[in-house]
């Protein structure tokens, strides 16, 4: 049982990380309907600004403090994402509204192509650390109630406490400023929203801004916890069967869909694995959404799917 | 002046139906196919034979087979990676297990197992459509990635996990240097090329199209969306495990499943968007494209870093490729969405026009 248990808490954890990933995807799918394959680039990008800005400060301005220098890369890394929102607003999606989803697909793995380049071409192709000061040895927990108590990584915990922090503060902001209000109302209905004078160019820039700093979010902690290296990217690959299980334009959907991907799959590869031979963490996600989607289409939290000739 | 089709009178059906109406269209083809196979291989040398003649051969045929589905369907399938895998490991199981196997037997079969798994993965489209279907096949790529790797069956349990053909022939004649190699697949690219070209002007076709530009209004008018989807899945994979039999047997020799991983699924979504979505043609412009562009990217960038005095590194360049094939693919997508099959036919109308366009 507490073996059980111990799972349940890994998958929860991993599943909180896939569901910040996926959060970045929601965001930008309901305020652009681009279904944006470039998230997991982002993650990577972030965080390998996050990494080499942390090295580069103490560096050139001579500051010891740790604390400082993280607390400055993070904002450097963040000014990073706001570029790039801004540039991908200017050059890609304005020459490219009223295309088809596709099209709007291969743009985005277009640009995953290009930051993936980029990223290294400045930061470096190496494996790198993000250190943060995040506490590394496991705590034992309600050793009251089982013998032994059960092994928790405080890094783990301290990282749900993040994310869950991060989508306080993103839900905080959808519902009580001026400029979530007028997201939600982009998300809604682009043309109604337009009609009323929100300029929906800024908009895409805030959405992929707010989605650049939930990748940096998510890179962050990855990062601390895997290192910084390419592989980051088919973690965030992970997102896509999260979001279809939660429904493509529902933020809570991500939510709950990365806790159920991520307790799934850990619980798989536990109790299915050894049967029938081990790493089905790789296509287990997939097919749980697979099929999933057979029985409910749009997802779990999804707008229902009306067809109209 | 010269391409335009005054005083060509039809005067049956037969005429009027034939692939290429126009007469001059007819010559050039007969004359592309000329080059390709009698000129090309007297003149091209091995190198130019494998790292672009072939590669692009095959990527059609992928690329056609991702275009019946993608483009004439409608059905986004980020899956036709582990397609080309299923019909490599296949043919080679029946390759290497029964003695004396000819090839075609084992293509053959290769591209109908191929078919079975785009069948079974292509039931999801009944339910599903548009970007959540392309997540669903994702399921399909990582699954076969996973299978192939994992389950020592399918590569005859070596222990490297690669696998290797050797003493390809067809009908006795022996498929061991380039130039014949080449031969080989472009003959069974033209006829792949015939009967996508045939299958979609057809009834079948037509089906198709109609599902791609409204499903709903299409099974209205009596198109059975079942029948009309799964069949593009069917004929789609079947034609995707083929090219990957050959990508397998006659390109690579030896592979492993990395090989038909999901970047093979993304350059072949590249390859039938940049080509040109719902074309034939589009399919063949694509190929070259994606076959040529890094080629081209590797011999000029060091190029033009010596030119401005600088040593460029070879990670740098690998970076740089990446980069510029990223801005290379937007720019693209935002200049022309429609594809080199565009381009291609508006070059033929103001061909037609000129050099009076008024």
């Amino acid at each position: 049982m507490a073996f059980f248990l111990e799972t349940l808490f890994g998958g929860l954890m991993a599943g909180m990380l896939y569901a910040l990933v996926a959060l970045g995807f929601v965001l930008i799918f309901k305020a652009s309907g681009v279904f944006n394959f470039a998230q997991g680039a982002m993650v990577l990008f972030a965080a390998l600004a996050m990494a080499r800005f942390s090295e580069w400060i103490p560096q050139w301005t001579g500051l010891d403090n740790k604390i400082i220098a993280n607390v400055l890369a993070f904002i450097v890394a963040g000014l990073f994402m706001l570029a790039f929102a801004y540039l991908v607003e200017r050059w890609v999606l304005r020459h490219l509204v009223n295309q088809e989803g596709v099209t709007l697909l291969m743009a985005t793995l277009g640009i995953t192509y290009f930051l993936d380049g980029l990223g290294q071409t400045i930061f470096g192709s190496a494996v790198y650390r993000i250190d943060i000061g995040m506490p590394k040895e496991p705590v034992f927990v309600m050793d009251t109630v089982f013998e032994g108590g059960l092994l928790v990584s405080k890094e783990d915990l301290i990282a749900a406490l993040v994310a869950a922090c991060l989508v306080m503060c993103l839900s905080l902001f959808f519902q009580k400023t001026p400029t979530g209000r007028a997201l939600r109302a982009v998300a809604d209905d682009h043309q109604a929203a337009q009609s009323i004078g929100i300029p929906l160019n800024r908009m895409w820039v805030i959405v992929w801004f707010v989605a650049g700093l939930t990748a940096l979010v998510a890179g962050m902690i990855w990062g601390s916890k895997i290192g910084v290296q390419f592989s980051l990217t088919t973690v965030a690959l992970k997102a896509l069967p999260v979001i279809i299980l939660g429904g493509l334009t529902s933020v809570p959907g991500a939510i709950i869909g990365g806790l159920i991907i991520g307790v799934g799959e850990k619980l798989s590869e536990i109790y299915l694995g050894p049967m029938i031979g081990g790493g089905i963490e790789l296509w287990f996600a997939y097919v749980l959404a697979l099929v999933f989607l057979l029985f409910r289409p749009q997802g779990l939290f999804g707008e229902k799917i009306i067809d109209r000739v | 002046m010269f391409y335009r089709e005054n005083g060509q009178f039809k005067t049956n059906y037969k005429a009027d139906q034939q692939i290429f109406p126009i007469a001059q269209d007819r010559w050039a083809i007969a004359a592309l196919l000329l080059i390709g196979f009698v000129a090309v291989p007297l003149l091209a040398d091995e190198y130019f034979f494998k790292a672009i003649l072939i590669p692009f051969v095959i990527l059609s045929m992928a690329a056609l087979g991702v275009n019946i589905l993608v483009g004439y369907c409608g059905q986004i399938s980020l899956g036709s990676g582990a397609f080309m895998a299923v019909g490599a490991y296949m043919a080679y199981n029946t390759f290497v297990r029964v003695e004396g196997m000819p090839l075609i037997v084992a293509l053959l079969a290769g591209g109908l197992s191929a078919m079975a798994l785009g069948i079974l993965f292509g039931i999801p489209s009944l339910r599903v459509k548009g970007l959540y279907l392309a997540v669903a096949t994702l399921a399909a790529q990582f699954f076969c990635d996973w299978a192939f790797a994992r389950i020592g069956w399918f590569t005859n349990n070596s222990s490297s996990g690669s696998v290797a053909v050797s003493g390809l022939s067809l009908l006795g004649w022996d498929i061991n240097t380039p130039a014949r190699k080449y031969l080989f697949c472009l003959g069974l690219t033209v006829l792949v090329a015939l009967l996508a070209k045939n299958l979609v002007r057809g009834a079948i076709g037509r089906e198709w199209m109609a599902i791609r530009d409204m499903d709903v209004a299409a099974a209205v008018i009596g198109i059975r969306p079942m029948y009309a989807k799964l069949s593009a899945f069917a004929v789609s994979s079947f034609i995707v495990g083929m090219a990957g039999v050959l990508w397998a047997f006659v390109h690579l020799g030896s592979w492993e499943p990395l090989a038909f991983s999901i970047d093979r699924s993304f350059q072949l979504l590249f390859i039938v968007i940049i080509g040109g979505l719902g074309s034939i043609m589009g399919s063949f412009f694509g190929a070259a494209f994606i076959v040529v562009l890094p080629i081209a990217l590797n011999q000029v960038l060091p190029a033009i870093g010596s030119l401005v005095g600088l040593t460029v590194s070879t990670a740098m360049i690998s970076h740089a490729e990446y980069m510029i094939f990223g801005a290379l693919i937007v720019w693209f997508l935002i200049a022309e969405p429609h594809g080199l099959a565009r381009l291609w036919s508006i070059g033929k109308q103001k061909l037609r026009l000129w050099p009076f366009p008024h």
